[in-house]
């Protein structure tokens, strides 16, 4: 029983700069974009992070800084992906580039140094449940905004105005436009804030998690979360069950060698790839059959509108 | 008659071979020295070490000319950096990672006049040397201190990725921790990366978690170090001084010095005497050592890693001398006898005391 509630704790703390990531590729796609920068934005994010909290010694400024390093970096996926109607696999694969060399180069100077993070803070009443307190509420601020950003985009898009505009843009952009929405608008909107949210999942790593800053110390959670977006059928709950998952076999598999158990960790590494995989499938084999789930009917298409005579 | 010519025959074989090996003698300032880096040189640990020594040339050898590429991928990258040292006018390369091994046999194949010195790999030619330190005497040195500290006689390892290298850091860590403390055991967790720092942190916590007061590490950033000082466990670095990153928990760690090694070279390159050699340099010659202890170390076992040393450094006594066993209790290497380097460079088994196995190869 201990043991297992510290690996599901554990699978809390390794799962959350994967739900940041996770989430705002959601959020960008389900406004039709396709952003494949997400290593190279949470190891932006993750340099900013670490940089602003060292210089200034507060580790929220620099989570803040990442935030809107993110929105800067995407930005320049945005521009050639909505105004230029560029090919979005392309530009997103650049971004990953040029995210992981620009960090590793103005990085070089912050690598060795510490900084002091955010310290654990055990939230008042709900830490005292049995079991689930443990797992859940005795972490730091950023996993609690987390929490509450799952809830935040879950609502917003299936119970708002504003949510049901962008799942029109990602699915049908010239139905959209007839209603009088502005989908360049919207689109830039989803693309930013997207990318400022994956940047903080990279913060997250370097501010909170390790206190360090290394080169490419994302280590391919952004590829993980892009395959977390399908599995999580672009559902922001399912998404956090997703990074959970993915987190907690990384942690289960460590705990099971540091408790002397011998395991299969090649095979054990591989399920949640493996889970994507399956789900991917079916949902291919549904879409064949004419049913639509989460996925946007327009990801990965620019939007050419027409002009009028 | 016949017996004769075939001896002359083989001198001149012997004799012209000798020609084509030897290399032209150059004065310090005619000399160039290029240097692969497989990581930025501020990582503070395999890479920085590294860059250290490259300058120390320039000390010693005043007017010689040193350069460097950071952060090389294996594979063709490091070819067009080789290359562009060549022609930059280098007589000698370094390529610093195992990784560089095929490429930089495929340019000194191509470059017979230029030395190169590859480390830690295995194959050599005419141009071509090999060096590596035995780091696992640090390593065993560091285990003294570990076994002689640990209360729950649990100590853990996070290890990188399962080759012999590694393994054998492992068994020479334990055999220290068993020299002082028969009861400790020393577990293992691999990561499979030599270097993911969040995954660091959490295997570290993971052994902290099952009971470890000691933490040892074999990968590249000081994520460890940092979360072990974090919970209030000891931990020993590795690759450079990590007090740094745990300065109340930091008890020691095994360094590299290379150079020693690398304005060795240089000069038998000055003087015109290089040849291919493979280094494997020990604590004797200073390539490898222990950081400065850590205020929790207590003077009693600083005596006593103090006498192992010299032992080891007098070349009295060899970490690897039998009697040692593996995990199951059988006796591998018999009472008195010495391991083979060959044995060592290809270790694929645990000695007793370590909790944890090695994964297949392929996987």
């Amino acid at each position: 029983m201990e043991f297992m509630v510290m690996i599901l704790a554990a699978a809390v703390r390794s799962g959350t700069p994967i739900i940041f990531a996770t989430l705002g590729e959601i959020l960008t796609e389900k406004g039709g974009i396709l952003n494949l920068g997400l290593e190279g934005i949470m190891l932006v994010g993750a340099l900013t992070g670490f940089a602003v909290s060292f210089y200034t010694g507060q580790p929220w400024l620099g989570i803040g800084a990442a935030f809107l390093a993110g929105m800067a970096l995407v930005s320049l996926h945005a521009f050639v992906s909505i105004t230029l109607r560029g090919n979005q696999v392309v530009s997103g694969l650049a971004l990953t580039i040029f995210g992981t060399g620009v960090s590793a180069f103005l990085g070089q100077r912050f690598i060795g140094l510490t900084i002091t993070g955010l310290g654990r803070v055990a939230v008042p009443g709900l830490s005292t449940i049995p079991v689930v307190g443990r797992i859940f509420f005795e972490h730091d601020l950023l996993v609690y905004v987390s929490y509450f950003l799952v809830a935040f985009l879950w609502w917003f898009l299936v119970s708002t105005r504003a949510g049901l505009h962008l799942r029109a843009v990602g699915d049908t952009p010239r139905v959209a436009e007839a209603m009088g929405i502005d989908v360049t608008r919207v689109r830039y909107l989803a693309t930013l804030l997207g990318g400022g949210i994956v940047a903080v999942g990279g913060a997250y790593l370097s501010v909170v998690y390790t206190n360090i800053w290394t080169e490419g110390m994302s280590a391919g959670r952004g590829w993980i979360a892009v395959a977390l977006v399908i599995f999580a059928i672009w559902h922001p709950g399912r998404a956090a069950f997703g990074a959970y998952l993915f987190g907690g076999v990384v942690a289960f598999q460590l705990r099971l060698q540091a408790a002397g158990t011998r395991v299969p960790i090649p095979l054990l590494m591989m399920l949640p790839y493996l889970l994507t995989i399956v789900v991917l499938v079916f949902i291919t084999i549904r879409q064949g059959k004419g049913i639509l789930f989460g996925s946007p009917a327009s990801l990965g298409q620019p939007y050419f509108r027409e002009e009028s005579t | 008659m016949r017996k004769i010519t075939w001896i002359v025959v083989g001198l001149l074989v012997v004799f012209l071979g000798a020609g084509a090996l030897a290399f032209e003698p150059i004065s310090p300032e005619e000399l160039r020295v290029g240097f692969v880096y497989v990581g930025p040189v501020g990582d503070g640990g395999w890479t920085f070490m590294h860059d250290l020594s490259r300058r120390s040339i320039e000390e010693k050898f005043p007017g010689a000319t040193t350069s460097f590429v950071e952060a090389v991928p294996v594979g063709p990258d490091a070819v067009r950096v080789m290359e562009t040292f060549i022609r930059h006018g280098a007589q000698l390369v370094f390529a610093t990672s195992f990784g560089y091994m095929d490429q930089v046999i495929e340019v000194a194949q191509r470059h017979p006049e230029v030395i190169f010195m590859h480390c830690s790999g295995y194959r050599m030619a005419d141009n071509v040397g090999v060096y590596f330190g035995r780091m696992y005497q640090a390593r065993y040195l560091s285990g003294l201190v570990a076994g002689s500290l640990t209360e729950s006689n649990v100590i853990g390892y996070v290890a990188a990725h399962p080759i012999p290298e590694v393994v054998r850091m492992i068994n020479a860590f334990t055999l220290g921790v068993r020299e002082v403390n028969p009861y400790a055991v020393v577990r293992v967790v691999w990561l499979f990366s030599w270097y993911d720092p969040g995954k660091e942190t959490e295997a570290t916590k993971a052994l902290i978690d099952a009971g470890s007061d000691v933490i040892a590490m074999h990968a590249d950033s000081g994520a460890t170090a940092l979360a072990a000082e974090e919970a209030g466990v000891y931990v020993i670095g590795y690759n450079s001084d990590m007090s740094r990153f745990a300065p109340t928990r930091h008890l020691t760690a095994p360094i590299w010095n290379w150079s020693v090694l690398t304005t060795y070279v240089a000069e038998q390159v000055i003087n015109g005497t290089w040849r291919p050699e493979n280094l494997w340099w020990g604590m004797d010659t200073g390539i490898v050592d222990l950081a400065p202890f850590g205020p929790a170390v207590p003077e009693e076992v600083r005596n006593l890693v103090g006498a192992a040393r010299e032992r080891i450094v007098e070349g009295a006594w060899k970490v690897f001398t039998g009697p040692i066993r593996d995990q199951q209790g059988a006796i591998r290497v018999a009472e008195g006898e010495v391991m083979s380097d060959e044995d060592l460079l290809s270790f694929s088994w645990f000695v007793e005391g370590v909790e944890g196995e090695i994964p297949a190869r392929g996987n």
